[in-house]
């Protein structure tokens, strides 16, 4: 999509989805760059994601990258880590299900957090949200992924360490998305920990409205297919 | 949305259409009538642990010809060596009945009343117990006392409601099982006494109770139910009091296991409820559970009303040998074995009126390995012997308890022929491989069993043992990790002094 997109801007028409050899070499650069930036958002997060929304430092594409690296690395990390530490059914795991489990919310949060910001003064696009809630997810993939390694490498007497790694890379990710929506929308700390309140019940009122919503359609259609029948059973 | 309905109807019929076909085998016995749950809480079928061998009712003793008053609403059972005791509650009778061979029992006396004491018969007797010397227990419930008589049936002495103030005085005495132990002393769970077990000393003086259930209220309840609940409410819920044993057994060692059937069902699964518990001396429950779930019965039920819905209620408990304990399930009418780690051997039993199915389980004793189970509907007992694979099963725990761990690997090893789903052989299997230093073996074995502690053991000392044969290679690359590093980071260094060295002479 984003590939296409910068293509586009130019004017010029597309040749092939990656356009011109300049283009390309131009997009793969900024998209290293924007991946590379992510290092420095979670060390610096204050800097960092002002940086990311306001001096375009970030990318669509490297976001997108790392919330499918969150997610296999989720996958991952139910398969692979040793059977000591990590009790999952693997024989009963869906693996598309198992992601969208954690995709959907994600940006259903995504969402009602603009939703909610918008009305409210804050200065974040949808995009700038999604691209600092993606960007925020950088240490849970940096921790996680080779405490997959790691637990096949310790004893069950050795969790402690285990647990406190894990436990440090969920806090970070927490405090890089508090920090990350205080940056994007230009709010005080105060007013951003209420907003991501809001943003969960928000969130909840959502997915609310989409249940209500397939529930009356399924009857809509039950009905109308209902009619569709009396209509032929009298015909006949 | 009929039609899918209908499709879904129309599957559930079939499936159990063919469930039905699948569910008995040739020779009679269902296929899911032994089991185990594995680690995912999944029934696992498993090949059948114990068969019926014979059923004992009225019939075969000949009490219809002798006496000719059938065996009436049945209590309890009671067995001391070969001798087997059913508590007649409803004749006010006990039955002594001698096994003199494998499936041959011979009633022996009928026991009725005793001599010497002012009140000679029994009012509905609920247990009865006899001690290495002969001496009989019996509860009387209707007489309000648990009498005791030496054994040629002369009365010795009773054992009568304590007048001690611990005791509420306006409440009857209404012992229902009794318990002795090798001192003599008389241990006796009352209806309606929520304090433990009364326990009295050999001369029959009341020395209080032991084992009672603490309290457990927690806060959210409490407020719940003082300041939320109307009287009303308040009235048909649950009162904060201890809850009661529905029986007792007491074995070698002298501990008394006890089983309750009060609890709420949520509290099973997280060892709140301690349906099975072992006692020592001061009251305090011991039993070890090693095992994912504490011993609760069965680990999946369906919630709801219907009379074999719900969790296992467990009736009755007995203790074997190497402290192996079998408990049974008055709804479902199942036996489920225990190992002496709280680890399920078995499950098996259904409801029903066959063979090997009880309608009102009430008590079950063990000869050996052999089990017995009084149906109080039914008027019967049932008499099981383990098949080959239980067989198996005992004498590959008896012989690690005995320390002989390559013989109990073998053993475990023809388990595993029989029964491959059955993660106590795999552990068995693993530790044996274990001792014998094959540690990378060991550790597929303990996966398998999905035990952690000793995977985590195995897995240490394989640990150790790889790092101590690669450790060149392992300082190589730490060399190399840590030296590459250092020497770019010095040659950055002299590239930068270079160029700072040239910028100067230029500004110059």
């Amino acid at each position: 999509m984003s590939i296409a997109k910068s293509a586009n801007k130019t004017g010029r028409s597309v040749k092939g989805i990656f356009g011109t050899s300049e283009k390309r070499k131009a997009f793969w650069g900024r998209y290293l760059a924007s991946l590379k930036y992510g290092f420095h958002v979670i060390t610096h997060p204050f800097d960092g994601f002002w940086d990311l929304v306001h001096e375009k430092r970030g990318s669509l594409a490297a976001a997108h990258t790392f919330l499918l690296l969150f997610l296999v690395i989720r996958v991952m990390k139910l398969m692979l880590t040793s059977f000591q530490f990590i009790s999952a059914p693997v024989q009963y795991i869906n693996v598309f299900e198992e992601m969208g489990s954690l995709a959907l919310p994600f940006l259903i949060l995504c969402i009602a957090n603009w939703a909610m910001t918008t009305l409210f003064d804050g200065k974040g696009r949808f995009r700038d949200i999604y691209m600092a809630m993606c960007y925020a997810l950088i240490p849970y993939i940096l921790i996680q992924l080779p405490m997959i390694l790691v637990s096949n490498m310790l004893t069950f007497e050795e969790a402690s360490f285990y647990s406190v790694l894990l436990n440090i890379s969920v806090i970070w990710c927490v405090f890089l998305v508090f920090v990350g929506l205080m940056e994007v929308h230009d709010y005080g700390p105060g007013k951003t920990f209420i907003f991501l309140i809001v943003t969960v019940v928000g969130a909840m009122v959502i997915i609310f409205l989409i249940l209500v919503f397939f529930s009356l359609l399924s009857d809509a259609i039950s009905y109308f297919v209902s009619m569709y029948r009396e209509i032929i059973f009298r015909l006949n | 949305m009929k039609t899918i309905k209908r499709i879904l109807t129309g599957l559930c019929c079939l499936v159990m259409i063919l469930s039905v076909a699948a569910a008995s085998a040739e020779d009679g016995f269902s296929t899911s009538y032994t089991y185990t749950y594995d680690y995912w809480e999944d029934v696992q079928e498993s090949p059948d642990a114990y068969r019926v061998a014979t059923v004992i009712d009225t019939m075969t003793l000949g009490l219809d010809t002798l006496e000719n008053v059938r065996i009436s609403k049945p209590q309890s059972l009671y067995v001391r060596d070969n001798m087997l005791y059913i508590c007649d509650t409803g004749n006010n009778r006990i039955l002594e009945i001698e096994r003199t061979a494998s499936t041959r029992f011979v009633l022996k006396r009928v026991i009725k009343e005793m001599t010497g004491s002012v009140v000679n018969t029994f009012n509905t007797p609920y247990d009865v117990f006899v001690d290495p010397r002969g001496n009989i227990y019996v509860a009387d419930y209707g007489n309000q006392r648990v009498t005791m008589m030496d054994k040629d049936l002369n009365w010795v002495r009773d054992y009568i409601k304590p007048t001690d103030a611990t005791f509420d005085q306006g409440q009857a005495f209404l012992p229902q099982k009794i318990v002795v132990d090798v001192a003599g002393r008389v241990y006796t769970l009352c209806q309606n006494v929520n304090k433990g077990l009364i326990k009295y000393e050999e001369d029959g003086t009341f020395s209080g109770f032991i084992g009672a259930n603490t309290v457990s209220v927690n806060m959210a309840d409490y407020i719940w139910k003082r300041y939320f609940q109307t009287k009303e409410q308040r009235a048909q819920s649950e009162n904060f009091v201890p809850t009661e044993y529905k029986n007792i057994y007491i074995d070698e060692e002298g501990f008394i296991y006890a089983t309750t059937e009060v609890f709420s069902e949520y509290d099973l699964k997280w060892d709140k409820a301690k349906p099975i518990r072992r006692l020592n001396s001061l009251g305090n429950d011991i039993l070890i559970k090693n095992d994912r779930f504490p011993p609760i019965g069965d680990l999946n039920w369906v919630s709801g009303a219907a009379e074999t819905n719900g969790p296992s209620r467990l009736v009755d408990i007995t203790v074997m040998n190497d402290d192996i304990y079998v408990a049974l399930d008055r709804i479902r009418g199942r036996l489920f074995g225990y190992d002496s780690q709280g680890v399920l051997l078995w499950a098996f039993g259904t409801k029903g009126n066959v063979e090997g199915a009880f309608t009102g389980a009430v008590s079950i004793e063990h000869m050996g390995h052999d089990l017995m189970v009084l149906d109080q509907l039914e008027n019967s007992v049932t008499l099981f012997l383990p098949t080959e694979y239980g067989q198996t099963i005992y004498n590959a725990t008896e012989r690690y308890l005995d320390g002989l761990y390559d013989e109990s690997a073998d053993l475990w090893r023809e388990v595993l022929k029989m029964n491959a789903n059955y993660p106590l052989a795999f552990r068995g299997i693993g530790r044996a491989i274990m001792r014998q230093n094959k540690y990378e073996e060991a550790m597929d074995y303990f996966k398998l069993a999905h035990d952690r502690e000793n995977y985590g053991r195995a897995f240490k000392l394989y640990r150790k043992e790889w790092v101590e044969q690669n450790i060149w290679w392992i300082a190589v690359i730490l060399a190399v990790v840590l030296i590459v590093p250092l020497v770019l980071g010095r040659i950055k260094k002299t590239k930068w002094e270079v160029i700072a060295h040239e910028h100067s002479k230029v500004r110059k």
